[in-house]
């Protein structure tokens, strides 16, 4: 062959010669059995092995492709956060590390949000990709997180999280750390709002993730055999220096500690959440129909969150509806969840002067031991 | 205390500060009723090069010098302070699920003639009482006790105050079994939550999530040698760098220092420690850390209970946004 090597050019080349590289991109190893299986299949069947029934690591895209009615969804846009403001460098600069994952990804950040229906009720959903830097928690993601429950709870719908992390992203230090209550404001408007928000745990989803939004979801879903912690194996092994059980951190072992609620298996994952999005919010009709101001406003000071918190977005992106049902709701609304959150802010500074002082002030820590009285 | 006092720990980068307090105690004991005026004067030379070496260093320490400050072994800790400002201090424990949790210490007391829930990490100061503490490293119990007495807290209308002081939350197969990390996120959002005033002091290291959980306040304030930090430098130093001896490097790399978080926003007071740090002067820097906090109280006692938990949510959404 080396004489073809010698006359035929590159690009040519490659169709003349055999390359040992292409049957690696294009058949996919199962790492539990060793079976090849070619890439459209796999894809097509979710990225689950046939027979092992592994669950390969999904990147976002697919993931909401998989979710949504005929794969139909528009993007949330991901707010603007500050790039690298630590000037951080280790042996690499952390832009130039950004930079690759985002080429290598087609993602912004480890954060994809999409906004479209599932069996036709409108939903939004997040997905760490773990892909781009370990799938790690840095501000951009973390707004990407804020800015899609807001959007969820401006169109009411329930929020689906998709969860996948090493953790918090080093290089931004503390301002990542900052991400764990910062995105817990968020799932408080979630909560705030009543709208379900269910949180389907992938591997790995470990660190900052898993001790914070990860771990608030009404309905913790896993599936199976996913890595789910907050210290890692290897940290632990290191600290206690003894043999971890087996199963250790993986959702089967989650479950039976009653961590989640349970382990579905990736291609029943699509039913399940609709089936629970469904039921969830076919709870208590007359309260749904009347939704928002006046009954939040007998709620108010109740074991109930402030009316401050709910009707926010209710006033700015929909001043329309009032008594309709879920799915007709809203069309898709434009992906601007950067003003969405933003305006939240201005918007209650505006109110915040008509809100009536709230009288049983304390009466909320009932509304706490209500919600999890498993704690 | 006094005999904490006697043995000194001497961190590295003092070697010459130890050297010369070493030759003061010698000379000292050369003193009798005969003693010449020119070895007094010596001593006071000496101690003078010293306030001027210990002034040098701890006006100009790097972050990696700082972590071993925030880490000194005869810093004061939570109950110290708790001792000296809190009256009739109540300790009250468990979590009514499981255990109770002696990493994370908190009760009632009164502060100032005003009722209060007080919560730290506490590392303890010796041997028995660091293991007994387990090294201020909380399990979930420590996490799930702080979130009762948080909500309790809020129930009876007292202002909360929290010290922080942990490397971490504590890593183990138990702590991961009975869900460290839903304990955490549980405890972030019961301060994020609250409508009574909460107010953190950083008093030594503030490690990720471990005092995240209980650091998530209306005022966030921060001894000036105290860290703040996602991760120990240590540990980025062998994820990020795969080289545990960069630890330096990822001192100075992640931003740790109070100094750097008051720039970034990340917390709203600095309480300057003694020279030498908060080890060489313990009732001094307990009355300035006194003195932080009531003005903290202070300011925050007027608001309205929905109000300061708007506050506490706009503060930390707008945290990140302006930089």
């Amino acid at each position: 062959m080396n004489w073809i090597n010698n006359v035929v050019p590159p690009k040519i080349r490659s169709f003349l010669t055999t390359r040992r590289e292409v049957p690696d991109n294009l058949w996919k190893t199962c790492p539990l059995t060793g079976q090849m299986v070619f890439h459209k299949d796999l894809e097509a069947n979710q990225f689950v092995f046939p027979g092992s029934e592994y669950h390969e690591r999904m990147g976002a895209q697919q993931r909401l492709t998989h979710l949504f009615d005929d794969g139909a969804f528009e993007k949330v846009m991901m707010p603007a956060a500050a790039v690298d403001p630590l000037k951080f460098r280790d042996g690499k600069r952390y832009t130039d590390r950004l930079k690759e994952a985002k080429s290598k990804t087609d993602l912004e950040d480890a954060i994809l949000v999409g906004s479209g229906k599932l069996d036709g009720r409108e939903v939004v959903a997040a997905v760490q990709d773990f892909r781009f830097m370990a799938g790690s928690l840095g501000m951009a993601a973390g707004e990407a997180i804020i800015a899609g429950m807001l959007h969820a709870v401006a169109k009411k719908s329930p929020f689906i999280l998709f969860a996948a992390s090493g953790g918090a992203r080093m290089q931004e230090g503390i301002l990542s750390l900052m991400q764990m209550p910062r995105t817990t404001i968020a799932v408080q408007r979630l909560r705030d709002a009543r709208l379900p928000y269910i949180v389907v745990l992938t591997d790995p989803t470990t660190g900052g993730v898993t001790a914070s939004y990860a771990m608030l979801g009404d309905i913790h879903i896993a599936e199976p055999n996913a890595l789910i912690c907050f210290a890692g194996p290897r940290v632990i092994q290191q600290t206690i220096r003894e043999q971890l059980p087996e199963g250790f951190q993986r959702s089967e072992y989650l479950m039976e500690h009653g961590m989640i609620d349970m382990v579905v298996h990736r291609h029943k994952l699509r039913e399940t959440l609709s089936r629970v999005c469904r039921l969830l919010m076919n709870g208590v009709k007359n309260t749904k129909g009347k939704t928002s101001p006046d009954l939040e406003k007998n709620m108010n000071g109740s074991a109930y969150a402030t009316q401050d918190d709910i009707s926010d977005s209710d006033i700015t992106l929909k001043p329309k509806t009032n008594n309709t049902s879920d799915t007709e709701t809203i069309d898709i609304i434009e992906a601007e969840p950067v003003e969405g959150t933003r305006r939240f802010k201005g918007n209650k500074n505006d109110r915040s002067g008509k809100q009536p002082a709230p009288k049983g002030n304390r009466k909320t820590s009932s509304n706490k031991n209500q919600k999890s009285p498993e704690k | 205390m006094d005999r904490a006092e006697t043995v000194r720990t001497y961190l590295n980068f003092e070697k010459p500060i130890a050297e010369l307090e070493h030759k003061i105690s010698e000379l000292k004991l050369l003193i009798d009723d005969n003693t010449e005026d020119s070895l007094n004067s010596e001593i006071d030379k000496l101690e003078e090069k010293v306030n001027k070496t210990l002034n040098e260093t701890y006006t100009s320490l790097t972050p990696w010098q700082k972590t071993l400050v925030a880490r000194h072994p005869q810093r004061p800790h939570a109950m110290d302070y708790i001792n000296s400002f809190i009256e009739d201090y109540s300790p009250l424990a468990g979590d009514r699920l499981y255990a109770n949790d002696d990493a994370i210490v908190g009760g009632l007391g009164t502060f100032e003639g005003q009722s209060v829930m007080i919560i730290g990490h506490e590392k303890g100061s010796d041997t028995e009482g660091r293991i007994k503490h387990n090294f201020g490293m909380a399990m979930p119990e420590g996490y799930r006790k702080a979130v009762r007495l948080m909500e309790m807290a809020e129930k009876f209308s007292l202002p909360i105050i929290t010290l922080v002081d942990t490397a971490g939350a504590y890593p183990g197969i138990d702590a991961e079994e009975r869900g460290q990390a839903e304990a955490i996120a549980r405890s972030t959002d019961c301060c994020l939550n609250l409508r009574v005033p909460i107010v953190t002091v950083i008093i030594g290291e503030g490690g990720s999530g471990g005092a995240v959980a209980i650091a998530t306040a209306n005022k966030i304030m921060m001894l000036e040698h105290a860290i703040y930090s996602v991760i120990s430098p240590e540990g980025a130093a062998s994820i990020i760098w795969r080289d545990a001896e960069k630890k330096e490097e990822a001192a100075t790399a992640m931003k740790i220092t109070a100094q750097d978080l008051m720039k970034m926003g990340i917390i709203d007071t600095i309480i300057p420690e003694p020279i030498g740090g908060a080890h060489r002067d313990k009732d001094h820097v307990i009355r300035a850390t006194k003195e932080a906090i009531s003005q903290a109280l202070d300011e925050l006692k007027d608001k309205k209970p929905d109000e300061l938990r708007k506050l506490r949510h706009d503060r930390f959404l707008e945290m990140g946004r302006t930089l």
